[in-house]
């Protein structure tokens, strides 16, 4: 299952792709194609059955990383109204794998932040797959703090392969952007919700992912490094990638289950992509109860909470005694 | 200043092994050494300058006044969280190699009697990296400067996130770095200290949080590892990239600071912070009133 899980998805979508040409071919040209129909309907029935049923890690992963998944834009444009996109980081430049605007959430003023993944090439190519530099992490930082100041929530939005991995951003501090995001984040004194769409892809993830709640996508995947990395440091052999995959705990699921993500966002049978409006309402519904409960907690209490929150994670042992105890 | 060449090693702990031999052989001149100069020069090749990874125990023993040193969490370490193949083993095997059960020590001592909590990771503990224990450690101690009032240094060596606990490893640059976030906020000194090599989620977390951020001159610093830069943009490194030297050029670190000298520059800055200092005679102090060693 697990090597041919991409190949099984690239079937289901030609499969339905040649449904709905027979469907306008028997609506235009006045045939009858019902048995043909049904013949492949049948098809992509148990071609999705076989992958969703139970995916495997890997198979998620090429969920997560699938080019059709909504992008950054596509819920800013679903979730938000009275959008105004901020501009750079006042230092270098403007990153365009960041994103990052005011604007509101069912009439209350949020600040947006995420990994902006183009939905083709060419825009990917535009915004580096999602990769920033540490201007990106810079710009995501000064418009945190400006969600600060106005005291309005700040909804993060997580969807990237890393951190970009290039000689221009060693240079520019990529591990200080981070680091000072996470360190800024941990103390922000307004609420913060991420919501963890696609590739939650190490420190370059975790930099706008200090939030007082962490909700996921069903098949969305967190990890401290790729499947792929993994494999090749430890096995010396990439193509272990979906062994990997399985070791890591990388879903939803296992997130939730570690105590690193708190809600779990259902997907469309099938994957986001193929119902994109359900997941906006699934997040629109989460972040309309979250932000209401989060209203209710003092800057002071929030910024505790959020300490307490990743403080407690983490799983010790202690030889001379209980965990926590002092020799 | 204490006399370096009579300090006494830092005895409670064990040391690394050394492979047997009067002579070293430099990793970086190739000239061999002999051994009892190379650790009379705190292990720094006379003859090109090549500072030698030290453990953690090598770094402390250096560092610290002799006998103040209370080391904390001395038991704690990392369990196998995701029952990740072959964790338990490699966990064994650093534990017996290290005679101790973590890449990281922390605890109360001082530098030329001013008083500091001191922590320092080791790179010859599956690479220095850090899991959950690593970030306990590394948390508490910082909680126990905010507590204590007490300036933080913090000497990293590390490859980054430990694989092995996955994406709590991840979680452990959160935990760190809210943890030092807090100094920030009450106003206590924290001073990193990057030893070679200092890389990964280890940079992008407390290593590059310091008040005053130093390194060891040579020392390999950066985010992502050279191959994978190399593989990215397609093209050859210069030799530098990501050196000591490097990171100062750019703006990203303080200072460049060799071994020989490192004591009395941190005695220097602890000095400035004007934080406690322990009288002459006064023995190292622990909240539980007994000194380790």
């Amino acid at each position: 299952m697990t090597a041919s899980s991409p190949d099984l998805d690239r079937q289901l979508t030609e499969v339905e792709a040649e449904i709905e040409r027979l469907r306008r071919l028997s609506r235009e040209q006045n045939l009858s194609l019902d048995g043909e129909i049904s013949t492949l309907e049948e098809r992509a029935e148990a071609l999705r059955r076989e992958i969703f049923t139970n995916p495997s890690p890997w198979h998620v992963v090429q969920l997560a990383r699938h080019t059709q998944r909504p992008r950054l834009v596509d819920y800013v444009s679903a979730l938000f109204t009275d959008v105004l996109e901020l501009h750079g980081d006042r230092l270098f430049r403007d990153d365009p794998a960041m994103y990052a605007a005011l604007a509101r959430f069912q009439g209350q003023p949020v600040v947006v932040v995420g990994h902006n993944k183009g939905k083709d090439t060419k825009e990917n190519i535009a915004r580096n797959f999602g990769m920033p530099y540490p201007e990106g992490y810079r710009k995501a930082l000064r418009a945190m703090k400006l969600a600060e100041k106005f005291g309005a929530p700040v909804i993060a939005f997580v969807d990237t392969p890393g951190a970009f991995p290039g000689d221009a951003a060693e240079e520019r501090g990529q591990a200080e952007a981070i680091a000072r995001n996470i360190e800024e984040m941990s103390r922000l004194r307004t609420p913060v919700i991420v919501v963890i769409t696609g590739e939650g892809g190490s420190g370059g993830a975790l930099a706008i992912a200090v939030g007082d709640v962490v909700l996921m996508l069903q098949y969305a995947i967190y990890t401290v490094i790729s499947p792929e990395g993994c494999a090749a440091i430890l096995w010396h052999d990439a193509t272990r990638a979906a062994e990997a995959a399985a070791a890591l705990r990388l879903t939803a699921a296992d997130l939730q289950a570690l105590g690193v993500v708190d809600e779990v966002l259902p997907e469309p049978f099938a994957g986001a992509h193929r119902d994109p409006e359900a997941v906006f309402a699934e997040i629109r519904d989460a972040l309309r109860r979250q932000l209401g409960a989060l209203r209710e907690v003092t800057a002071a209490e929030l910024v505790n909470r959020r300490y307490a929150k990743f403080r407690r994670l983490g799983v010790l042992h202690e030889a001379g005694g209980p965990d926590g105890q002092r020799r | 200043m204490l006399n370096w060449l009579r300090r006494p090693k830092y005895g409670s702990l064990q040391r690394r092994e050394m492979p047997a031999g009067i002579w070293a052989k430099c990793p970086r001149c190739s000239n061999l050494i002999y051994r009892k100069e190379l650790e009379r020069n705190l292990r720094v090749c006379p003859k090109c300058g090549y500072h030698h990874r030290l453990s953690a125990e090598e770094r402390l023993a250096i560092t610290l006044d002799e006998d103040a040193f209370a080391e904390f969490d001395g038991q704690l370490g990392s369990a196998d969280p995701l029952q990740f193949a072959g964790y338990p083993e490699k966990l064994d095997e650093a534990r017996q190699r290290t005679g101790r059960p973590e890449a990281v020590i922390w605890g109360e001592g001082s530098i030329d009697r001013w008083r500091a909590v001191v922590a320092a990771l080791d790179f010859y503990f599956m690479g220095g990296s850090m899991g959950s224990a690593v970030g306990e450690k590394v948390a508490r101690a910082a909680e126990h400067a905010r507590e204590a009032r007490l300036p933080l240094v913090i000497f990293s060596a590390s490859g980054g996130a430990r694989m092995q606990e996955g994406i709590l490893s991840l979680m452990q640059l959160a935990k760190t770095s809210a943890a030092v976030g807090r100094l920030h906020d009450d106003g206590v000194p924290y001073v990193s200290v990057m030893c070679d090599p200092t890389t990964g989620g280890v940079t992008a977390s407390f290593a590059f949080l310091g008040d005053i951020v130093i390194a060891e001159p040579g020392a390999m610093i950066g985010f992502a590892g050279r191959r994978v830069i190399e593989q990215t943009i397609r093209r050859k490194l210069p030799e530098d990239f990501q050196t000591a030297e490097f990171c100062l050029q750019k703006g990203l670190i303080d200072m460049v600071v060799p071994r020989a000298e490192m004591r009395q520059t941190l005695a220097g800055l602890l000095a400035f912070f004007g934080g406690p200092r322990r009288e002459v005679q006064e023995p190292a102090v622990s909240p539980e009133g007994v000194s380790a060693t």
